[in-house]
């Protein structure tokens, strides 16, 4: 669990993630692998388990303030939420509620429920989401950082925008249905899932943050996702408010986005209207900030 | 799914008690490996259980050319193996042995 400066989240396991994020040996985990917390799911169907069912939770620090953090494990099974996995989430977040920390660090990595795991996954997801809510509900801010090869699809998705920020890296990807998911439904000639570039003009971090989804782009290195854990603290210290008229005003954006940008088919489009540049793909994350900051 | 489970006499480790630490991800190619303190100190235990049938000679070969070049009597490894090749296991093995610590 060595901290390399410079090393890429993405590339990164969730407990290396863990190691790089936090001030150092501040990690005390709960349910560690040593528990053997496995999915009966995955074991019945002789497949391979895995120690901590794909998901790291605990407590550490960020400049010396208590955090809970959560880090899922892309590599196993997609990142994918099963019976254990989703409660081993849930109960960090209700602990949360009971310790009071300064903040939920969720390290989202996921395509969703394990398929796998089928209805048990799907009420895990569900129970992640009440569970969050309860977090904010108490006045503790959750942020989630999207910088893994998974993303943050499906229910994962969902739960990636309740959150109070949304730090992530051009490379992370944030959406509902996952690209293979909308080919196979709608077809090749709507979503061609192969087209990487694609793929990343729709779901990347780069089209997340111009369109305040994310609410901060970050380089792909751990250092700068602990960066942002820093200057959060200062900038987004409790819970957002979730009164009717906040929610209702949300939505209210949301729908005359839909109407004005209905048109537009992927990032570069949305860049050219705000007249970016055609370069926009192509800037580094530095470059892309300043030109959407000079175009606010 | 295959598991099997080898105790293979050992040079005592010299930092026991170890704190458990897991190395690797169970993915394609490659695995996961918990260390624990376990056995008697003349003994070094794998429990490995592996999705890859049928290598359970390969398997020994590489923990026993394992337990040769390193001092592990004491400790206990549990491997999810996902089809890792024998220079995977060597090399997560590897990172395991650096990671140790007193609890």
């Amino acid at each position: 669990m060595n901290r390399i400066p410079g090393k890429s989240y993405r590339e990164a396991t969730a407990r290396q993630r863990v190691a790089g994020l936090l001030d150092a040996d501040s990690f005390a985990e709960w349910v560690g692998p040593a528990a053997r917390a496995t999915s009966p799911h995955l074991a019945a169907l002789g497949l391979p388990c895995s120690f901590d069912d794909g998901v790291v939770v605990g407590q550490g620090r960020v400049e010396e303030a208590v955090v809970t953090i959560i880090a899922q494990e892309g590599q196993f099974n997609g990142g994918a939420v099963g019976e254990v996995h989703g409660a081993k989430i849930r109960g960090a977040l209700q602990r949360a509620v009971r310790e009071r920390p300064t903040a939920v660090v969720f390290c989202i990595d996921s395509g969703g429920v394990r398929l796998h795991e089928a209805n048990a996954g799907l009420l895990a997801i569900s129970e992640i989401m009440r569970a969050l809510l309860a977090v904010q509900g108490a006045g503790i801010p959750v942020w989630a950082l999207v910088g893994g090869s998974c993303g943050a699809f499906g229910g994962m998705g969902i739960v990636a925008r309740l959150c109070d920020a949304v730090v992530m890296s051009e490379e992370g990807r944030l959406g509902l249905s996952g690209p293979e998911v909308i080919e196979t439904v709608m077809g090749v000639e709507e979503f061609d899932a192969r087209d990487r570039a694609l793929v990343w003009r729709v779901t990347g971090g780069k089209i997340r943050r111009t369109l305040g989804e994310a609410t901060v782009l970050v380089e792909d290195r751990l250092s700068a996702f602990r960066a942002a854990l820093e200057s959060l603290r200062h900038s987004c210290p409790v819970a957002l408010p979730r009164t009717l008229d906040a929610l209702q005003a949300v939505q209210d954006q949301l729908t005359a986005r839909a109407t004005r940008e209905s048109d537009l088919r992927d990032g570069q489009a949305l860049w050219d209207r705000l007249g970016l540049g055609a370069d926009a793909a192509w800037m580094d994350t530095a470059q892309f900030n300043r030109r959407l900051q000079e175009l606010a | 799914m295959e598991s099997f489970q080898y105790d293979l006499p050992a040079r005592p480790c010299v930092a026991l008690p170890v704190r458990a630490e897991l190395w690797g991800v169970v993915s394609s190619g490659n695995l996961e490996v918990l260390v624990e303190t376990g056995p008697p100190p003349d003994q070094c235990r794998f429990q490995v259980e592996t999705s890859a049938h049928g290598f359970s000679e390969v398997w020994q070969a590489v923990l026993e050319d394992f337990v040769t070049r390193h001092a592990v009597g004491g400790l206990s490894f549990s491997i999810h193996d996902a089809g890792a090749t024998p220079a995977v296991v060597s090399l997560r093995l590897e990172q395991a042995m650096q990671s140790l610590k007193a609890p």
